[in-house]
Parts: structure tokens; C-alpha cells; sequence
């Protein structure tokens, strides 16, 4: 047994109300530069419907991930090393700019600069790529809300995948679909195929909490990554020439601190925490033969902090105490682990995904609402969640490779913790039947209501920082002075203190970040303005105002760049 | 002159090719990248590209043989000079013309696809220059000095000259020999090596031979020294220190 840690997350899909908040503050601290501008390191996209990049679902065409072949081991979908280098030219299933969509920007001077007329101004979308004049007919979130779904459903893989099992077929006439949304952000897999496809070996898994990184320097550019990557979750950066990725915001998680997008979530829907797990169980526990025992076998992966054994085990391989116990108050082991109730994302593509999820018990309330019924009412519930085989047939391709069981026990558990919970709620007696039903008492569902609907700040993200030993040292110095966005056009460039970004003493991290936190939500001024030195540190912007030095200087001599127009 | 050109600019251009590398990698490591720009383009590039690489593989394996294994060997063993002269011109030509396909390809698609060509900086297009000068310049040489009507043994002048700068006794006479076409082509050559480390080229270096023998998921440790401490990296320093 080799025990290591890894923070995962858990995502609650029912609360997600897809405003894209986390998408945006996600770009706003990661990829607001030039070369990533199609890149969301974070995205939402609506389900049913083909997702960002298009139809990323699909391995026959994207070969992401791995395939266990006859002898029962695993391979790249992509092809083994020697394919590979052999094909280090020009990789046959890169993506192109158009599977995501091509960037563009407005130009607005001319909504300023007009002259005077009769006709209204426009500003008109330009091309990132070419300067050019574009038409707009892609993003990142094209179908959003259904949007066109009618006509272009059957391009989710997805869908695909359910008509060919379910007789019922899925429908998109307005009184019969349903949707919901999925925030995706890098997995962190334990057995990543982006790290084992790359060639210059620059990306790597992190010993001491599980985050896949790409080393900027070590990145040549061979792209193998973007392919190997069954979720699609490393771009590369056309203008520097290397690959980047969601790097779970190591430098606040270093710290103790949620990943950005948690921090910002709107429905309060993610749950960050420790999991503790045997490496040397992941191979096998990725290999079996049969797709729907990926989850259990994820399942028996993870190890049990509340195991002595298991933590002396952890303390041998050089874990510390406290991401020890981090780990048994971890939300993530809890919704995972004990209640059953979150599901990882497409098990099939056997990287053992490490952002799970819990899966919406809201499309079968509002089936039921909609025809008439109670939707809260066990029974219904219940019986509703088996009879809407399509969500629930659709779901099980999502999380569980297409096996219905787990999900529709994951479903129950939420069904029951609905009607329990209402009836105590309107004062009525509970009725310990219900709870019975899925296994779980009476007390464990309160529990899981807790975590699911009130849990607050520190029992949503438990994260021990670095190591309680240096924590100090590695506080002062988690975000560099000159951050590593402070290359030529990067947003970092510019300057707030007196002699520009970086100059003097800096202030210490922790120091910033403690007030900033404090401040937060009690201040009706921009945060972090107060003297000379002051900087802005996009991790801990409030949003609150315009700070001073949040934007470079103006300089004319930038003006005539033209990869530099109204960003 | 002919000092000049064949005895200080081939110690120059090697000089310049070694130390600009190290140069490079000290201090430009982030740079260091095939800067591909497939992502704009693909269905062009998935022909030329593998066309002029492995062209090019096959092109450099050839000037391997050609330079490095004096006649005398490959007498020795009983292939004599013509038999020679017609297996090296027949491979070498096949694969100059995938190189040569292959670049074609790819510098047509660099000026017709917008947001390729706007990728191009100056320092692509003189690196461009050079490159696809060489490599018509010593398809030409070859192609007029054994195909054409001048039968030239460069096995007797350009291949001992080579060798002899190993020696550190350079036979510049050998060289001045030559015929004029061959003489482009190895100045040609001698200029590009000494751009190599400052332009794209550099991939080459890093061709990821260690991938076929290291364990699929590489783990590493948190930086021991964290970020920020101690002076910044080269090539990572702020910009407006
Ligand atoms: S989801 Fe993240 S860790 Fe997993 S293969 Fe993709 S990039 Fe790598
Ligand atoms: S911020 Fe939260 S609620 Fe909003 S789209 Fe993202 S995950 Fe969903």
C-alpha cells in the first residue's frame, strides 16, 4: 500500500443554476492573455448538448484517454509510445481553433470614434486570430439553455449513445425534454493520460496533493497532451507555444484557500477537500475488464482515514498530521465515499477523474411537478425515478459508463433526504420509513441535508495547506512578487507600486490575503488600494470597484500592437 | 578567402551553434517550443509537415554516410564508386523531394492561411530563408554534379575537408576545389547553423527520446524552494525589474 493524498472536489449539480460566474473569474485570474483567449479552464455547458470543445464526449474521433486491450492492459487511445513519436509531426487529432471557436473581440472605438451621423454606431466583431472582420457562429457555450438542441441534439454523443440502449427514445419537443448544467474543470485523474502522453515529460502529477501541472518550461509543444486528454482539459496556448492547463489554483490551495471558481460560486455547489488513496491500486483498479465496474473499483481505491492502519500507513509515506485529518473531515469522502451520492464523470475513459459528481434529482421534481403530481412526495419521487428511465438512462452515461444502478440509488438517497427533510420542515412527523428505504438512518440524512444545503464556508472547503511546518514560509511567498503572468502582454505587466508592478518590499501574501477576506462583503470600497506599493491581486479581488492599478498604465507605444486591441 | 570561408567560418558557425544553444537553454527555456501552429490549420499541415520531417530524416542520415565514412570504407567492403554514386543519388534525391514537397506545403500554407502567416515573425521568415535556401541549393548541386553533364566525386573534396575540420587541420584546398554549387550549399549550411539556437530550430534538440523508457505518469515534489524565493528564474524575471 502506497497511501497519497489528492484534493479533489465534489460538484452538486441540482444547485447549479449555470450563470457561468465560475467560468469568469476563472479567465479573469488564468487565461485573460493572449494565446489562451478560446480557452476556459472552467467551463458550463448545457446538457443535453455537444459541449466545449464540440463533441469531446466522442473518443472514436478524439482518442482521448485509454483503451484496455485483449491482454487486459492499458494503452493510450491515442497508440502506444513508438505511435506516438512516430506521429510527433503533425498530431492526426489535435482539435482545431474552430472545434472550439474562433476568439474575437469588438471594435469598439468605433462606437467613440464615429463621427457625427445618423445611424448608430456598431462595433463589430473582429477576429483575434486574424485581425479581421468575423462572423460570430461558435462558442463556448453555444447551446446554451437547449439552444437549438431541437434540431442539433442528436449531436450530443451522448444522446447518441441513449437512443441506441433506450427504446424510449430521448425527446426534444419543449414538454418532454430536460436539461441541467455541468461545470467542468481538468479532473486531476489519478491516472492521468495527458502526463503519460507527453513526450518532453513536462507535466507531471503532484506528490503531495494530487494537482496535474504543466511545467512551462519543459513543454515543447508537441501537443500529445490536448489529445490524450479524454475531457478535453489542456489548450494549447497558440501564441507562446505551449501547453496550459486548469492547475486547481495551487497557489491558493497551497495556502488553504478554495479554488477560484469555488470561491465565486453562485449555488455554492462545490466541495473541495482530501482524499486519501492507494497508488499502487490505481493500475489494476482502472484496468478491469468491465466499464461499469470502474466506479466501484474507483471506489476501492480510496482508503478509509478513520482506519488506524490506514493512517499509520499515511504517516509512513510522509503525509502530516493535519492532511490527515483534513482527510477525515474531508465533504469530498463524505459525499463520495460514505453517502454514495456523488459520481465521477465518464469512468469509462479510465483516468480515474478526481472532480465528481452529485447528479440532478431535479429534472425527474420537475417531470413529475409538471404532470400534475406531488413532486416531493416519496412515493412519486420513487416511483418516478425508475419510470423517467430517459434522465436517468442519460445521467448513467454521464457518471457510470451507462450502468443505471448507482445513479439511481444516488438519485433515492436525494429523493428521500427531499421528503424527509419537507416533512420536517412543515412540522410534521418524519417518517423513519423513508430514510430505511436507501439505507441510511434518520440522523445520516440530516447530515447529508447539512452538507448539501447549509454547510458553510469551512465545511464546504477543508484544506490544510502546504505543510503545517512551513506553512509560514510557503505563505509569504505562494504568489510570487512578479507572478508568473508577468511575461510581456500578460496581464501581470504594468505596474502599481512607485517604481511599477513588483517594485519595493512586497506586501506578504498572507498579509493580503487576510485582509482581503476580512474586508470582503463588509467594504463598500475597492478592496486593496491603501498605499504606495499597493497591488492588485486578481486572486483576491473582491469585484468590488476599479481598483487602481488593476489595469497597466496607459502607454501609446502598445497602442499601435495590434495583438493588443481592446482586450 | 578560402581560409575565410572554409577554415574560421565553419569554427565560427560551430561556435556560435554550441554557445547559442547553451545560451538558449540557460536563458530562454520558456521559449524553447516548436510553436505549432496546428491549431489554426491542420489538414495542410498533416501532409507537409511528416513530408519535410521525415524528408528531412532521411536527408540527414544521408549527409551522415556521405561525409563521415570515408571511400576508402565503402571500397573496402566491396561497393565500389559507381554502385555508391547511384544508391546515395537515388535515395538522396527521393528523399529531397519529400523535403522539398514538404516545404513547399508548409511555407504556402504559412502565407495563405490568415492566422498562420500572422504567426510568422521576421526572425520565422529569415530562418525560412535559409533553410529552404540550403536545401535547394544542395538539391541543385547534386542534381548538376552527378545527374548533369559534371560528374563530381564530393567523396574526394567536401567529405575529407569535413572530416579534416575534426582535425583540427582544416584542407581549405580540398574545398576550393569544389564546384561553386556545392560551395553555396556548405555556406548556406554554415550560416543556418550559426542561426539554429535563435530561431524555432531548436525543437530539434529536443527530440523526446526518453519518453520510449520512462514510467507513463511522471510524479514530482512541490518546488523545495517555493516560488518567489530566491532570484526568479531565467526567462521568468518580471519585465519591469
Ligand atoms: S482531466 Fe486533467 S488530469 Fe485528467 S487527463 Fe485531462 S488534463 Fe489530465
Ligand atoms: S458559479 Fe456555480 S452556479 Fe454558477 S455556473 Fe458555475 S458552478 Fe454553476
Amino acid at each position: 500500500m502506497r497511501v497519497m493524498a489528492q484534493i479533489a472536489m465534489v460538484m452538486n449539480l441540482d444547485k447549479c443554476i449555470g450563470c457561468h460566474t465560475c467560468s469568469v473569474t476563472c479567465k479573469q485570474t488564468w487565461t485573460n492573455r493572449g494565446g489562451v483567449e478560446y480557452a476556459w479552464f472552467n467551463n458550463v455547458e448545457t446538457r443535453p448538448g455537444q459541449g466545449y470543445p464540440r463533441r469531446w464526449q466522442d473518443q472514436d474521433t478524439w482518442q482521448g484517454g485509454w483503451r484496455r486491450n485483449r491482454r487486459g492492459r492499458l494503452r493510450l487511445a491515442s497508440g502506444g509510445r513508438w505511435h506516438r513519436l512516430s506521429r510527433i509531426f503533425a498530431n492526426p487529432r489535435l482539435p482545431t481553433i474552430t472545434d472550439y471557436y474562433e476568439p474575437w473581440t469588438y471594435d469598439y472605438r468605433t462606437l467613440t470614434d464615429a463621427p457625427l451621423g445618423d445611424d448608430i454606431p456598431v462595433a463589430r466583431p473582429r477576429s483575434l486570430l486574424t485581425g479581421k472582420p468575423m462572423e460570430i457562429t461558435w462558442s463556448s457555450n453555444w447551446d446554451d439553455d437547449l439552444g437549438g438542441t431541437g434540431e442539433l441534439g442528436h449531436l450530443d454523443p451522448m444522446v447518441a449513445r441513449t437512443r441506441e440502449k433506450v427504446a424510449d427514445r430521448i425527446r426534444f419537443e419543449f414538454e418532454q425534454t430536460f436539461m441541467f448544467y455541468l461545470p467542468r474543470i481538468c479532473e486531476h485523474c489519478l491516472n492521468p493520460s495527458c502526463v503519460s502522453a507527453c513526450p518532453s515529460g513536462a507535466m507531471y502529477k503532484r506528490v503531495e496533493d494530487g494537482i496535474v501541472l504543466v511545467d512551462q518550461d519543459g513543454c515543447r509543444g508537441w501537443r500529445m497532451c490536448v489529445t490524450a486528454c479524454p475531457y478535453k482539459k489542456v489548450y494549447f496556448n497558440h501564441k507562446t507555444g505551449k501547453a496550459e492547463k486548469c492547475t486547481m489554483c495551487y497557489p491558493r490551495i497551497e495556502v488553504g484557500l478554495p479554488t477560484v471558481c469555488s470561491e465565486t460560486c453562485v449555488g455554492r455547489l462545490r466541495y473541495l477537500g482530501v482524499l486519501l488513496y492507494d497508488a499502487d491500486a490505481v493500475l489494476a483498479a482502472a484496468s478491469v475488464e468491465n466499464e461499469h465496474d470502474l466506479y466501484p473499483a474507483q471506489l476501492g481505491v480510496f482508503l478509509d482515514p478513520e482506519d488506524p492502519a490506514v493512517r499509520r500507513a499515511a504517516e509512513a509515506a510522509g503525509i502530516t498530521h493535519d492532511w490527515i485529518e483534513a482527510a477525515r473531515r474531508s465533504p469530498v469522502r463524505t459525499l463520495i465515499a460514505e453517502y454514495r451520492v456523488a459520481l465521477p464523470l465518464h469512468p469509462e475513459f479510465r483516468t480515474m477523474p478526481m472532480v465528481w459528481y452529485i447528479p440532478p434529482l431535479s429534472p425527474v421534481v420537475d417531470a413529475l411537478t409538471s404532470t400534475g403530481h406531488d413532486g416531493e412526495d416519496a412515493g412519486n419521487l420513487f416511483g418516478a425515478i425508475d419510470t423517467l428511465r430517459v434522465p436517468l438512462e442519460y445521467l448513467a452515461e454521464l457518471f457510470t459508463a451507462g450502468d443505471p444502478a448507482p445513479v439511481r440509488a444516488a438519485l433515492e438517497r436525494l429523493a428521500a433526504m427531499r421528503s424527509y427533510m419537507r416533512a420536517i420542515n412543515l412540522d410534521e412527523e418524519p417518517d423513519e420509513a423513508i430514510p430505511a428505504r436507501v439505507g441510511l438512518t434518520g440522523t445520516q440524512v440530516r447530515d447529508l441535508y447539512r452538507l448539501l444545503a447549509i454547510a458553510k464556508y469551512d465545511e464546504r472547503y477543508v484544506i490544510p495547506t502546504a505543510a503545517i511546518g512551513d506553512a509560514a514560509r510557503l505563505e509569504e511567498s505562494a504568489l510570487p512578487d512578479g507572478c508568473s503572468l508577468d511575461f510581456a502582454g500578460g496581464p501581470g505587466m504594468g505596474g502599481s507600486g512607485p517604481f511599477g508592478e513588483a517594485s519595493g518590499r512586497p506586501v506578504p501574501v498572507s498579509v493580503e490575503n487576510f485582509h482581503a477576506l476580512r474586508d470582503r462583503g463588509t467594504a463598500d470600497r475597492p478592496a486593496d488600494t491603501a498605499g504606495p506599493g499597493a497591488r492588485v491581486n486578481l486572486l483576491n479581488w473582491d469585484g468590488n470597484g476599479r481598483p487602481a492599478g488593476l489595469f497597466p498604465p496607459h502607454d501609446e507605444a502598445r497602442r499601435d500592437d495590434p495583438g493588443e486591441t481592446d482586450r | 578567402m578560402n581560409t575565410m570561408l572554409w577554415a574560421v567560418l565553419p569554427y565560427l558557425s560551430l561556435v556560435v551553434l554550441i554557445g547559442g544553444t547553451v545560451w538558449r537553454h540557460r536563458y530562454d527555456r520558456f521559449g524553447w517550443t516548436t510553436r505549432s501552429s496546428q491549431l489554426y490549420e491542420s489538414r495542410l499541415l498533416r501532409v507537409g509537415s511528416p513530408l519535410f520531417h521525415y524528408g528531412l530524416l532521411f536527408v540527414v542520415a544521408g549527409h551522415v554516410v556521405g561525409l563521415l565514412v570515408p571511400q576508402s570504407w565503402t571500397n573496402a567492403v566491396g561497393v565500389g564508386e559507381h554502385a555508391y554514386h547511384v544508391a546515395a543519388t537515388a535515395l538522396g534525391l527521393a528523399a529531397a523531394a519529400a523535403t522539398i514537397a514538404g516545404i513547399v506545403l508548409l511555407i504556402r500554407r504559412r502565407r495563405t492561411t490568415g492566422p498562420v502567416f500572422l504567426a510568422t515573425t521576421r526572425n520565422d521568415k529569415l530562418m525560412y530563408l535559409f533553410l529552404a535556401g540550403t536545401i535547394l541549393a544542395g538539391t541543385a548541386a547534386t542534381l548538376w554534379n552527378t545527374v548533369g553533364p559534371h560528374e563530381h566525386n564530393y567523396r574526394e573534396t567536401i567529405s575529407p575537408w569535413f572530416r579534416s575540420l575534426s582535425y583540427l587541420r582544416p584542407r581549405t584546398e580540398l574545398m576550393a576545389r569544389a564546384p561553386i554549387t556545392y560551395q553555396v550549399h556548405v555556406v548556406l549550411a554554415m550560416l543556418l547553423f550559426a542561426l539554429f539556437p535563435f530561431t524555432r530550430l531548436v525543437h530539434a534538440f529536443s527530440a523526446p527520446v526518453g519518453y520510449l523508457f520512462r514510467p507513463y505518469v511522471v510524479y514530482r515534489s512541490r518546488d523545495a524552494r517555493p516560488p518567489g524565493a530566491g532570484e526568479p528564474r531565467p526567462g521568468w524575471e518580471p519585465v519591469d525589474r
